[in-house]
């Protein structure tokens, strides 16, 4: 590496540790900037067929349970705090609260994808509400509810793929992290993952009400 | 050292807030405000998604050049959506004259009448 630079955490092609901390949070931007666009044709979908099968989607939404879903919700905030917290702890060198940071969120993604796993789509897959595995809703609107149903599989589905990514990355951070990889000035790898995190979560916060609360609850 | 240190009481101030939020908008949807009940669970997400960006993905401290970006990607994807449906909504306003016997067309059941006038 070039000796010219103090910190043997600054690679070579940059000019100070900012400068390279800046072009790394731009790269996770610009690639969150793609995946919004991922996630924009699902959201624009989603907005067309809505408007055009309003009674299919609301009765759709009422067959979801909003109390799982908003225990969900609250576990994807915590795990988005406890992200931001580890995030801090690399900043400020804190090793054995990075540890505990990291694990704990990778604890309540976990928790989340399991909540989803068994007690939204085994259900819905029992009731016979997933389209093209096991969908035998026979009463009205059956057309527009099963498209519901494809729109709240594709989405949710898509959704906890990243978050199951999300935690991969996570556990590769931890085990980095055990080796004492991080500190005030080589954490970059910790925040991108951060940012990439907290971006599943703004997703959920939009999936959320789009899919559980539309069509009226009263 | 670079980037911003965040204070922790602001983390949990954030968080927080976005509890209380998930809170409001989940009982928000039993009251019945007819066409308000999406718009005001709209404007709820779009609360909590600045409030994550802004503190939690540290925007507020980061260089212009990260905003340009998001605004960007917010802008290509109201361009997105926008686009797609004006120009779907707005197809059968100009009624098109058709040179064939609509009823030939195979209409599956259930599917709306002006569903056909898509063309």
């Amino acid at each position: 590496m070039s000796d010219s630079h103090a910190s043997s955490a600054l690679a070579h092609q940059f000019e100070d540790l900012e400068q390279q901390h800046e072009a790394a949070s731009l790269g996770m931007w610009i690639f969150l900037a793609t995946e919004v666009m991922f996630f924009g044709g699902l959201f624009a979908g989603y907005t067309l067929y809505r408007n055009l099968f309003p009674a299919g989607f609301a009765a759709g939404s009422h067959m979801l349970n909003v109390t799982v879903g908003a225990i969900n919700t609250g576990v994807l905030i915590c795990s988005s705090l406890t992200m931001a917290l580890a995030v801090r702890a690399a900043q400020t060198g804190k090793r054995s609260a990075l540890l505990a940071f990291l694990m704990l969120t990778i604890a309540l993604g976990l928790a989340f994808v399991i909540i989803k796993l068994t007690l939204e789509w085994r259900h819905d897959y029992l009731e016979g509400l997933a389209p093209g595995l096991n969908f035998t809703f026979a009463g009205p609107n059956a057309k527009s509810l099963e498209l519901f149903f494809i729109f709240y599989f594709l989405m949710t589905g898509v959704h906890a793929l990243h978050m199951v990514v999300g935690i991969g990355v996570l556990g590769v951070l931890l085990l980095q992290a055990g080796k004492g990889r991080f500190g005030p000035e080589r954490y970059n790898a910790v925040e991108t993952a951060g940012l990439y995190w907290h971006f599943i979560d703004i997703i959920w916060i939009f999936l959320f009400p789009l899919l559980y609360l539309i069509g009226g609850r009263y | 050292m670079s980037g911003h240190v965040v204070a922790k009481k602001l983390y949990f101030l954030i968080f927080g807030t976005l509890l209380a939020l998930t809170a409001l908008t989940t009982g928000v949807a039993f009251v019945d405000l007819g066409q308000w009940n999406t718009i005001v669970a709209l404007i709820i997400a779009c609360c909590k998604g600045t409030l994550v960006v802004l503190f939690f993905m540290h925007l507020r401290w980061s260089p212009r050049l990260m905003r340009v970006v998001l605004l960007s990607a917010l802008l290509w994807l109201a361009i997105l959506i926008s686009l797609t449906t004006t120009d779907f909504f707005s197809r059968d306003w100009i009624p098109i004259p058709q040179g064939w016997e609509e009823s030939s067309l195979l209409r599956p059941p259930g599917l709306p009448e002006h569903f056909l006038h898509r063309r």
